[in-house]
């Protein structure tokens, strides 16, 4: 219950946090909301030497339009998210699997950019993020690079973001109008998703989306069932096939809460079901 | 004197709001965690990663030059001034019970046994300095799981030679109180019906909110301890029985307890050790547990395989039911141990009339967590094998499981009823609180719907589970108690205090951590005394203010605790009533009592019981063969348990695609006799039902192989929140079973909701898809277990093995389900 | 050794902490706000939940450094107890007889608070997934649920 022993520091600009990493290298871990690092602090399995706290970094927090995309900072809560005019009307499934994260109180402390850099496969933002395309802005001493979502999730709890860098923002491309909806199967409220499945559709159905969580050591994107679902109806009949094809090419996990095929079928079950959800809900309810 | 029974009860049936509440919601708590002393030091506990390993050697050198650190003790440095950790019920006289220090020095039994101890003057150093104490071990082969322990090829304790600590058997036809099963059983197997099963009852964890803390204090000529437990009384006993200490010079407080749920019916090896050190450093002490450590080394409870075997004839009348469990004690027999599945072994025959039984419990020792008391303690295990079964013999017979259960149950004409395992059941009426429960809950309705669901080949499915119970509580009659071979009694004690202010304090035995005690027992008093209740306090948990006790588990402390202080207050009015005639010049005879107010029959006349304890401080005026006082004591021994029943019915929707299940409604009667206080009543039953429906849907501690706690923390331990339950229909006997051997007629309810729900609601799920061809559904009814279960037949779920894996392949058992 | 400068309860405290130091470890162990207790150790049980700057937190999950220059309100600075006051949810949870034990109570109405100033009128539905973040062993939900929407029902205020 108590971390081992680290120094803090706490830089207002993302140059200072740069600086302070610098300086700290494998010794330091960034700390974003620390909803999930304090955990792993408290329980000592780890046991960084400085942690490096973004909480005072005004600039990476909120969402600001950008023409085709809307913009993320990294520091936004879920909370935020959640509720941020803009992320509905654009990107409503990240609204709402934001709301899905953990529970109110790890919401109004955890973060957007934090969850997606700890990449835990069974986190709830990954596959939304993957399914709408994000690009993640990345700052490092030597300048900012963005790296497209199909390369940010890189293995289990591991991210293209190096060792000396700061993930910042991410951009999410437009997709005003798209219905959405996360579908996820827990036991218990509080659980991490044994599976979930992010479906956002464009019409009904002219173009799908679809991202799974916890099917595999990153969170997945399930193309064989969007090619499939581009044009069919959005009746359980019309989506079936497409979603049977949601399993393909997954590694899901085998534990407590469910073997790896059963994670399979759940996968191909939630698919279909978050694809219809999603079809019928343009907006946020 | 008139006696004041027959006057209006104020205060016995109200719903009064809690006494404990106002500083609990405001945060004026003293959990012990709360409690600092000067000087304090802290402690860290250095635990075995390994399930079974001989100790090689311990470094503490590093530990030790850690800053702030005090010492660093292992259990070579200590003697018997460690003492040991008991077993107070052995079950039978050979039975195998390893000795459990609280500390070993050569050789640990589970994952998560204490191996040293770092003293430290803050938690945080302690945890630091922990972490470097350098411990080699020599693993062993551990063994983990009832069936490996059975076949005794590895041992969790070499030196006993076997795993089995002990065989506990009960017969109807050696004990004289019905026939023989196996003859019942070859007579069915010609002509009636047999039905065989075996139920896994999972390991589960008490999971109480506030982690158990310890404090030790032993600059006083007193040494204290203050601790989270329920077993204030029992804790000192053992301390002094075991570490060498006079009783009298230990007390020992249970400040506020944040719950136990049985979790705390235990002395630990954590007490243990803190009571040492403060010992031998002569300097306050705390240790709190973390969370993660109260999951792997705080006693789990359940864990038994039950080998069940029903006959009946072809109408559904049962006429036998054999037994044979096999229980996981875990590394050493705990402080009950054995004694939880023997509780059970009256409570199979449940609410039927039952012509003959057999019960066998065979107890094994495992490189796993200890086990002992879980909420209902081996009633909701019995419970759950035969409300199951009644399902099982109504699907066979093809009748609806209420009817089954009509055709075996005792009808209430038939009361006091002596059943095939001994008891006597004073009173109960099955068919009313079943009727009153099938109203509430709409089962017509939902049964039509159910049919209307079946029949359209719904995706999502209902089910309707059935559960009646009884249950033996109020632990309990210590002569009982004796004759069972347990260590100690069943009685409880109180005393009623008037202060000279007209103030009554009163002193309880029982030890409350939840259940609301200050209320409820200020209600009895308040109506039985006739004081107002706030003038009432009650005093527990403390062995310096409560000095006799017996604790509270087991739904005793309204039973028995109450009917103690029934006994009490009615001395005081004995003694009242001398002093009353003497200062009113009276004769006793002409006295009336009523609403706490002696008067003269025929007069004006009058005195307050109030009055009267301020005259007998003052002591001016009272008779020369009387003491200068009011106050009195009881202690009672009840004659009997007590029987509370009821009817629950639990409707299940079950998603046959994903097997996902979740509730619809859920309605219970529970004929409890005379309600205290219905407020606390509903609490105790709303409680108790999320317990009892936890196990048969999410919780399951796991050990893998090695013995490592896979469940270890909250994150896979499952307990369920607020968004994964519904609100309950909780209802009562219109017309309440009184109990006829306490003055109140109240019966236990701390343990009937988490009695009943748990096989009412597997009994539901499997009642949503029996007409798919599943007949069985492992606990906890994991949502990958019931979709293959679901689909063991249609090809749809590839490994249909997998959603029994309690059924060995070829078991004699095998339960046709999952083929 | 760092030192930080808060609001708790009303009442501005300066102290020298561990950056490791848990805000819940700081309450309880420098200030005695023992009033808020911890449960568990991985963040599930909410038993140690306070209000930060306003909205509700686990303060297992917050370092004492990061609240630096904020404002924390515990169960113990939600109403003016010394003038015998109860804030209307605490009032609920007395009249609901909504806690047993009392030991995840502090945090089961702290998160009630924040869940009713986010959303006055909630549904059943509502209430059971907004406090989704908070165990408690002894209840079943069934009479804190009520509590809410008790209160609720009172017009409690944020």
């Amino acid at each position: 219950m108590i971390p081992v022993k680290f120094d803090y520091v706490a830089p207002t600009s993302v140059e200072e946090a740069l600086a302070a990493l610098g300086e700290h290298g494998d010794d330091a871990k960034i700390m974003a909301g620390g909803q999930s690092l304090l955990p792993v602090l408290r329980m000592r399995l780890n046991a960084p030497e400085v942690v490096i706290d973004l909480g005072g970094i005004d600039a990476l927090r909120g969402v600001r339009d950008e023409g085709d995309a809307i913009v993320v900072g990294a520091m936004t809560t879920h909370h935020e998210v959640r509720d941020h005019p803009l992320v509905r009307e654009h990107a409503l499934l990240v609204a709402k699997a934001a709301a899905d994260v953990a529970d109110a109180q790890i919401r109004h402390r955890g973060t957007f950019g934090g969850a997606l850099a700890h990449a835990d496969p069974a986190g709830d933002l990954g596959a939304p993020a993957l399914a709408l395309g994000a690009q993640f802005v990345i700052a490092g001493t030597d300048g900012t690079r963005t790296v497209e979502a199909s390369d940010f999730f890189v293995g289990l709890f591991e991210t293209a973001i190096g060792d000396d860098e700061i993930l910042t923002e991410v951009r999410i491309p437009k997709h005003t109008g798209w219905g959405a909806h996360y579908e996820k199967f827990v036991r218990v409220a509080h659980q991490w998703p044994i599976v979930a499945v992010a479906a956002t559709v464009r019409g009904s159905i002219d173009e799908a989306r679809v991202g799974l969580t916890n099917m595999g050591p990153t969170p997945l994107r399930a193309r064989a069932t969007e090619a499939a679902l581009a044009g069919v109806s959005a009746t359980e009949d019309g989506v079936r096939a497409a979603a049977d094809l949601a399993a393909e090419g997954t590694d899901p996990p085998s534990d407590l809460n469910g073997a790896a095929d059963y994670r399979r079928h759940l996968a191909r079950v939630l698919t279909r079901r978050a694809v219809l959800e999603a079809a019928g809900a343009q907006a946020w309810s | 004197m008139t006696a004041t029974q027959d006057r209006p009860a104020q205060e016995i049936g109200r719903d009064r709001r809690r006494k404990e509440d106002q500083r609990l919601i405001t945060g004026r708590t003293r959990w012990t965690d709360n409690i600092t002393l000067p000087g304090m030091l802290h402690l860290a506990m250095v635990r075995s990663p390994f399930a079974h390993a001989t100790i090689t050697s311990i470094d503490v050198e590093e530990a030790k030059a850690s800053p702030n650190v005090v010492a660093v003790l292992s259990g070579k440095d200590f003697g018997d001034e460690l003492g040991v950790n008991i077993n107070a019920w052995p079950i039978t006289p050979e039975q195998k019970t390893p000795t459990h220090s609280p500390m070993p020095a050569d050789r640990v039994a589970f994952a998560g046994e204490i191996v040293a101890v770092v003293v430290a003057r803050s938690a945080a150093e302690a945890r630091d300095a922990a972490e470097l104490v350098d411990v080699e071990y020599d693993e062993q082969p551990a063994v983990v799981g009832i069936k490996k322990a059975l076949e005794d090829t590895v041992l969790a304790h070499p030196e006993l030679g076997t795993n089995k600590s002990a065989l506990w058997v009960f017969d109807s036809a050696e004990a004289g109180t019905g026939g023989d099963v196996e003859a019942a059983i070859a007579q069915a197997r010609a002509d009636g019906i047999v039905i065989e099963r075996e139920y896994r009852q999972q390991r589960l964890i008490p999971a109480f909110m506030e982690p158990r803390s310890v404090v030790v204090d032993p600059t006083g000529e007193q040494l204290t301890m203050w601790s989270a437990t329920q077993i204030p009384h029992i804790l000192r006993f053992a301390l002094a029985a075991t570490t060498g200490v006079p009783e009298s010079k230990i007390r020992v407080v249970a400040p506020d307890v944040g719950g136990g749920f049985g979790g705390k019916l235990q002395t630990t090896p954590e007490e243990w050790i803190t009571w040492a050190v403060a010992r031998r450093l002569s300097k306050p002490v705390k240790y709190t547990e973390t969370r993660s450590e109260s999951l792997m080394a705080a006693h789990h409870g359940r864990d038994q395989v039950q080998t069940l075997t029903l006959a009946a004839d072809r109408d559904g009348r049962v006429t036998g039911f054999k037994v044979h469990l096999d229980a996981d004690l875990g590394a050493y027999v705990s402080l009950v141990g054995g004694g939880v599945p023997v509780l059970g072994a009256f409570m199979f025959n449940a609410i039927y009339k039952f012509p003959a039984y057999r019960f066998e419990c065979q107890t094994v020792l495992t490189n796993s967590t200890w086990t002992d008391a879980y909420r209902g303690a081996g009633r909701p295990e019995a419970t759950y094998a035969i409300e199951r079964m009644m399902d099982e013999l109504a699907a066979e017979v093809g009748v609806d499981p209420l009817e089954i259960r009509e055709r075996n149950w005792i009808t209430h004409e038939e009361f006091p009823f002596t059943t095939v395992a001994g008891l006597e059941y004073d009173t109960g009426n099955y068919e009313a609180a079943t009727a009153r429960a099938k109203e509430v809950f709409g089962y017509d309705a939902l049964r039509a719907e159910q049919r209307e669901r079946r029949e359209r080949g719904d995706r999502v499915q209902l089910g309707i589970g059935v559960s009646t119970f009884t249950e033996m509580c109020g632990l309990a009659p210590s002569r009982v108690l004796g004759s069972l071979d347990y260590g100690a009694g069943g009685w409880e004690h109180a005393s009623v205090r008037m202060l000279a202010t007209g103030k009554v304090e009163i002193v309880t035995g029982a030890s409350a951590h939840g259940q609301g005690h200050e209320t409820a027992f200020s209600q009895i008093v308040a109506d039985r005394l006739g004081v107002p209740f706030e003038d009432v306090e009650v005093l527990h948990g403390d062995t310096q203010v409560a000095p006799r006790g017996l604790d509270t588990y087991g739904s005793r402390s309204l039973v028995v605790g109450g009917e103690a202080l029934v006994k009490a207050v009615d001395k005081v009015v004995e003694k009242a009533t001398r002093l009353a005639a003497h200062l009113l010049e009276a004769s006793e005879d002409d006295l009336d009592y009523a609403g706490g107010r002696f008067t003269v029959r025929g007069t004006d006349q009058g005195i307050a019981i109030q009055e009267l304890a301020t005259a007998a401080f003052a002591a001016h005026d009272y008779p020369e063969d009387m003491e200068p006082s009011l106050d009195a004591d009881a202690t009672y021994d009840p004659v009997n348990f007590n029987y509370p029943h009821g009817t629950h019915l639990c409707a299940m929707e079950v998603d046959t695609e994903t097997g996902k299940v979740s509730m619809r409604k859920y309605t219970c009667c529970d004929d409890i006799g005379t309600i205290i206080n219905p407020l606390i009543v509903a609490g105790q039953v709303h409680g108790g039902l999320v317990q009892g429906i936890a196990q048969a849907l999410w919780e399951e501690a796991v050990h893998d192989e090695s013995g490592t706690l896979v469940s270890g923390s909250f994150v896979d331990y499952l307990l369920p929140t607020s968004a994964d339950t519904i609100s309950f229909d909780v209802v009562h006997a219109d017309d309440p079973s009184v109990c006829t051997t306490n003055t109140l007629g109240t019966k236990g309810v701390g343990e009937a909701g988490t009695i009943a729900s748990t096989p009412a609601v597997v009994n539901a799920v499997v009642d949503a898809v029996r007409h798919l061809g599943v007949r069985d559904i492992q606990m906890p009814c994991t949502p990958e277990r019931v979709w293959r279960a679901i689909h063991a037949n249609d090809g749809d779920a590839p490994t249909p093995g997998g959603a029994m894996p309690h059924f060995d392949e070829g078991a004699l058992n095998q339960d046709g389900a999952a083929q | 050794m760092t030192k930080i400068h808060l609001t708790v309860d009303g009442a501005a405290v300066s102290d020298d902490v561990e950056p490791r130091m848990l805000l819940v470890q700081y309450l309880r162990e420098k200030l005695g706000k023992t009033g808020t207790v911890i449960g568990c150790d991985t963040s599930n049980c909410g038993a140690c939940t306070v209000h930060l700057d306003g909205t509700s937190v686990k303060s297992c999950n917050v370092l004492a450094v990061q609240a630096d220059g904020r404002s924390v309100t515990t169960i113990e600075g939600l109403a003016d107890t010394v003038e015998g006051e109860l804030h209307p949810v605490q009032e609920a949870f007395r009249e609901c007889h909504g806690l047993q034990c009392g030991f995840c109570t502090p945090g089961m109405i702290m998160q009630a608070v924040d869940l009713l100033a986010e959303n006055p009128h909630p549904t059943e539905e509502e209430v059971r997934l907004g406090m989704e973040g908070n165990l408690c062993r002894c209840t079943g939900y069934h009479n804190i649920v009520k509590s809410v929407l008790h209160a609720a029902e009172g017009g409690a205020r944020a």
